[in-house]
């Protein structure tokens, strides 16, 4: 059964319709690349898996369960929306790290937070504290920046910092990581790194969704790829397939114009 | 003489530093209240703190002063405020809490309009709650903001509890013109002004240093 499915989501701003009958679904395990020019609705898509803007139409659903649907009535509680979030993780484009923290407290703090609401955390409080920083720790190293654990995000590369990030979005454990266009605000020198990351988190099988402008990654990491325009999925399919030859016509001239540079 | 007077300037002194303390004690969080007001989404709500901001900000901190001192007594027909001394004291901080609140609250809601959506957005993902963002995100961030505004406007504050002196506070001010008036010396006033000088000079050296710790990020 797939882990996302996601039904019909229809967006828009006043009259502007940004998303229209937007329907994929992801199994478990696998990457998801949407590629599209800019405006196409790709990062809309994102923001309303991760409760960032709701749609006006259509439903969400993980693991079997209905985290969304426009047809029930709105009224949400907080505590509830909180939870749905977690099934999603986010990495965004400009990073977004908390500049007052280190990069080891800005991967621990959301844990920290959850743990404080754990009937047991007075007694236990010690305990899992440590825990929690040790999980930090690893996942820090698993970004290759063990030696930049107690830096603070101005002291770091922009390529470190998305790579704090993403050890920031994955400590929660989300069943599926989001990726906004994770290397359009860096260097190119610095794509390299935060690609090899994803990719080596694609090899251990991380479910993701990526949106990227990089379409040699995306066919070589990602499993399948959503094409965009205009707010509408054009065409989806196998990666390799999709981007080696795709089918519509405004995916091809939308990649040629890509292979043009 | 000079004994005299220096005593009597360190009476009037401390009701200066009371005040002041006071004053921010109160008009601190009630500036932050009305900063989150004013960016309410209930519309009533933030057209009544504009027209309050309006009105404070557009009137002299004195006849505000003069109105809350006196204009129970002459509506009520009966002095809300004793008629001591701590009864001055009082009038002045509810006065001067409730006008500075006003400038506060304009530089608070700057300070958190200065934060970019995406550290909120970045806590929202994360499943943190409204006010685990506000406090463990925005608030450090916006404090780093309005340092320097909120210093001008502290330093400022000092100096306008002199203003108290119109009903008749004993502060710093008012302690330093009674020789002149009493016995025609006008160095207490020079002597006066050195005081609040060392007042204010304290205080920026700490604005000073709250900058400099609060250098670690950016």
């Amino acid at each position: 059964m797939a882990i996302l499915e996601v039904n019909n989501i229809e967006k828009h701003f006043g009259a502007t319709k940004v998303l229209e009958n937007v329907s994929f679904s992801l199994e478990e395990g696998k990457a998801l690349a949407i590629i599209g020019s800019s405006g196409s609705g790709k990062t809309t898509l994102l923001r309303c898996l991760n409760f960032l803007e709701r749609p006006n139409s259509g439903s969400i659903a993980v693991r079997g369960e209905t985290l969304f649907d426009a047809a029930l009535p709105v009224r949400e509680h907080e505590k509830e929306l909180r939870k749905k979030r977690l099934h999603f993780g986010m990495v965004f484009q400009a990073f977004h790290l908390f500049p007052q923290y280190t990069a080891l407290e800005n991967v621990t703090l959301a844990e920290q937070l959850l743990a404080q609401e754990q009937p047991d955390f007075k007694q236990r409080k010690k305990e899992i504290l440590q825990g929690i920083e040790a999980h930090g720790q690893q996942l820090l190293e698993r970004m290759g920046l063990s030696e930049r654990m107690h830096h603070y995000p101005h002291q770091l590369s922009g390529g470190q910092q998305q790579r704090v990030a993403i050890a920031r979005a994955l400590a929660l454990q989300p069943d599926i990581l989001c990726f906004d266009e994770p290397t359009s605000a860096l260097d190119p020198e610095l794509t390299g790194e935060v690609l090899k990351v994803i990719r080596s988190l694609a090899e251990q099988r991380t479910t993701m969704i990526i949106v990227t402008h990089e379409m040699a990654f995306a066919r070589d990491v990602a499993d399948s790829v959503i094409f965009m325009d205009g707010g509408v999925i054009v065409e989806q399919g196998d990666a390799r397939e999709v981007i080696e030859h795709p089918r519509e016509e405004r995916t091809r001239q939308f990649l040629a114009r890509y292979a043009q540079g | 003489m000079f004994w005299t007077v220096t005593q009597s300037l360190l009476n009037g002194l401390a009701t200066t530093i009371e005040i002041f303390i006071f004053t921010l004690l109160f008009a601190l969080p009630l500036g932050l209240i009305l900063a989150f007001g004013s960016m309410s989404k209930f519309r009533p709500l933030r057209y009544f703190i504009q027209v309050l901001v309006w009105v404070i900000r557009g009137t002299p901190l004195m006849l505000q002063l003069i109105i809350i001192f006196y204009g129970p007594g002459l509506w009520l027909s009966h002095n809300i405020w004793s008629g001591n001394e701590t009864g001055r004291i009082t009038a002045t901080v509810v006065a001067f809490a409730i006008n500075y609140a006003c400038y506060f609250s304009v530089i608070f809601r700057g300070g958190i309009e200065g934060v970019p959506v995406g550290q909120r957005e970045a806590g929202q993902v994360l499943g943190m709650t409204r006010s685990q963002i506000f406090f463990r995100i925005t608030l450090l961030q916006m404090v780093k903001r309005v340092v320097p505004p909120m210093s001008n406007e502290i330093i400022t504050l000092v100096k306008d509890t002199s203003l108290a002196r119109i009903i008749a506070a004993y502060e710093l001010t008012f302690a330093g013109y009674s020789f002149m008036k009493s016995a025609g010396l006008t160095w207490p006033l020079f002597y006066t002004g050195v005081f609040y000088l060392i007042f204010v000079g304290i205080l920026t050296l700490l604005f000073n240093y709250i900058e400099r710790k609060l250098g670690y990020f950016r």
